[in-house]
């Protein structure tokens, strides 16, 4: 493994969405495991490109919509029948269909709350830095006009020319080195 | 005012969502340029000014409500609800377009959307704001709004669940949380952007802060999506359900022109009505001040003019169906009522509404009127005047009219309550007026998306 601690891996700029797709799938037919694909907007295919299958953020908003839900119609139920019953002409306490609307608010505020805060704490975001901010045509370009695909060099496959040498032959405009620090 | 693009004359030209001839970097340039090179223009000033002025009119109609309470409004039995509740409701159905042209078209995979999504989320941030302060300060005690939320209080009270009235709370913040975290998500992209575009070190690190380390990552875009999706997918039911709760506070009740079904599905089709309005209000100066008539097109101008149409149209078969209902149920409250609403001391307000909100937007059937820009901004503000009108109705007619007549009153506003609304007003156009500035008001990656798409049609 040639791992060397002050190099994070080498990145390959493209002009247009369709060579990242194919440089994506070049990349992985080629063994490499430990790459990812930049782009400045959600380009469909690419997640298959590169391999990604599901997420975790639809199960993390199900879950939180369940939590929401059960916890909106418990508190009421606790409320209305345990911790401050009113008796109004022997109606029931536990009268359910008045409860449904705070039930469905509730369901609807955990799944949000969860669904965007799954996904950022998914994405190890907030981050405030990242070894690729350290390349200055990234920096400029990736989140406005061009795309990027970096081998990092925890791959076991990494090896700085030669990847290099493979990045440039996918039709690349440019390949840069990307320290890490 | 000038229009770009095809003739019109020719049916089948379809009016392009974008300006042919766009790339990444220049939608990216365009859109950025407002926020991070372009000097501040003397237009901008003046508005914000002017909103301003109307901001601390409010800050003194607030204060001075706080001091003497809600005796300064024209408020008294039994119309103890007022200008407070007639704003809180107008102001909330204006917000709802900002959540169905952001989540429903989006579900609807509308490509149209997306140069007003964000700016329209925008408007139903500001509005829920605007719109929560009424019932707040309505309760005349706003310190005391607590009570009102479910926590274990050394008393031992709770919140009444059977009321609308705690629906409305859980409704109404759960709306703006949601809108809050929608609008979020959908900023981060762009806030990356502006960071990697920002030349002095302030703008970088205040944008840094705020876009969290994005970086566009594939694995971040393939969450995000999914994310973003299921927000589009919880907020379409919400939107739906915040008016019919709001719809609830009077239809629960049994006071006469209130406890009808029909109100659930016309308020949320009049929310959209307004809605729809008040985007165009604020799209049509926001595209001449600062050239974007490239990303909004005469197309976006004029779908928005056939939604209003269409609402407008059910808005008017809730009004007819109000009608019959009084006539053909035979209650002689209910038919009464209606008699007040033609010839009672209220009347020219329901004269009004029905000129504001039925018969003037029939010219939207001429396609004329749909892609004449001025036109269409005299027909938005003529709509968010009747949906005003259509509150009033609602809520003084019904107090002034219930059931025995030792109980009718009148009701009259006094200059604090048109202060406060005005002062809601400014303070909606100053929000407007900061975000334009601060922060991207058109999605720049969702506008590289569509320069994407539109550049696949085309090979």
């Amino acid at each position: 493994m040639q791992h060397r601690s002050h190099i994070y891996g080498v990145v390959a700029e493209f002009e247009t969405a369709e060579e990242l797709i194919v440089a994506a799938e070049k990349t992985r037919m080629a063994g490499y495991r430990r790459f990812e694909a930049y782009s400045p907007f959600p380009i469909e295919g690419l997640a298959e490109a590169i391999g990604l299958k599901r997420n975790a953020v639809p199960l993390i908003t199900l879950i939180g919509g369940l939590c929401g839900g059960f916890g909106g119609f418990g508190l009421q139920y606790w409320v209305a029948v345990i911790a401050y019953p009113q008796n109004i002409g022997g109606r029931p306490l536990n009268s359910w269909p008045a409860f449904i609307p705070v039930t469905f608010e509730m369901t609807v505020l955990g799944a949000a709350l969860c669904a965007v805060f799954g996904m950022l704490a998914l994405n190890g975001l907030p981050r405030p830095h990242h070894p690729l901010f350290n390349v200055n045509r990234f920096s400029r370009h990736a989140t406005s006009d061009r795309f990027y695909l970096c081998i990092e060099a925890r791959d076991p496959r990494f090896h700085l020319s030669d990847s290099a040498r493979f990045l440039q032959e996918l039709k690349a405009t440019h390949v840069f080195e990307v320290e890490d620090d | 005012m000038s229009t770009s693009g095809p003739p019109f004359d020719s049916a089948e030209v379809r009016e392009p969502v974008i300006e042919p001839g766009h790339t990444y970097a220049s939608v990216t340039d365009k859109i950025s340029s407002i926020v991070l090179t372009r000097p501040t223009s003397l237009g901008w000033v003046a508005g914000f000014t002017l909103a301003f002025g109307l901001v601390m009119v409010l800050t003194i109609a607030v204060a001075w409500l706080i001091i003497k309470g809600v005796g300064i409004w024209g408020i008294n039995i039994p119309v103890g609800w007022g200008f407070a509740i007639v704003n809180f409701v107008w102001w909330i159905g204006i917000g709802h377009a900002g959540t169905l042209i952001s989540a429903i078209l989006f579900l609807l995979n509308q490509q149209w959307r997306t140069s007003i999504n964000r700016f329209a989320e925008a408007m139903t941030l500001f509005a829920v704001a605007c719109a929560g302060l009424f019932p707040l300060i309505h309760t005349g005690r706003p310190w005391m709004a607590y009570y009102m939320f479910p926590y274990p209080s050394t008393m031992g009270l709770w919140p009444q669940f059977r009321s609308p009235l705690i629906w409305d709370v859980f409704a109404v913040s759960t709306y703006g949380t949601v809108s809050l975290l929608f609008w979020g998500v959908g900023l981060i992209p762009d806030l990356a952007t502006l960071r990697d575009r920002a030349i002095t070190k302030p703008k970088q690190i205040i944008f840094g802060m705020l876009s969290m380390g994005w970086r566009g990552s594939a694995r971040h875009w393939h969450r995000y999506q999914s994310a973003y999706l299921l927000l589009a997918g919880l907020a379409t039911p919400l939107v739906l359900s915040v008016h019919t709760v709001v719809s609830f506070d009077f239809a629960i009740a049994i006071v006469p022109g209130w406890h009808t079904t029909i109100f659930p599905p016309y308020f949320v089709a009049g929310a959209i009505y307004s809605g729809f309005a008040m985007v165009l209000t604020i799209a049509i100066p926001l595209r001449k001040a600062y050239d974007l008539e490239d990303f909004i097109t005469m197309r976006h101008l004029e779908n928005m003019a056939k939604v209003m149409l269409a609402t407008g149209l059910i808005v008017a078969y809730g009004y007819y169906y109000e009608y019959f209902m009084s006539v053909y149920s035979g209650n002689k409250f209910d038919l009464y009522l209606t008699q007040m609403r033609f010839h009672g001391p209220y009347s020219h307000f329901y004269y009004a509404l029905i000129l504001c909100n039925i018969l003037t937007p029939q010219l939207l059937w001429i396609r004329r009127i749909r892609t004449n820009v001025a036109a269409l901004f005299v027909m938005s503000l003529v709509i968010n005047l009747g949906m005003w009108l259509e509150r009033f109705v609602i809520v003084v007619i019904s107090l002034t009219r219930d059931f025995m007549p030792s109980a009718w009153g009148r009701f009259s506003a006094t200059v604090w309550d048109y202060a406060t609304f005005a002062g809601t007003l400014g303070l909606f156009t100053m929000l407007l007026f900061l975000f334009v500035r601060v922060l991207p008001a058109i999605s720049i990656a969702e506008m590289r998306e569509l320069v994407h798409e539109t550049s696949e049609e085309d090979e």
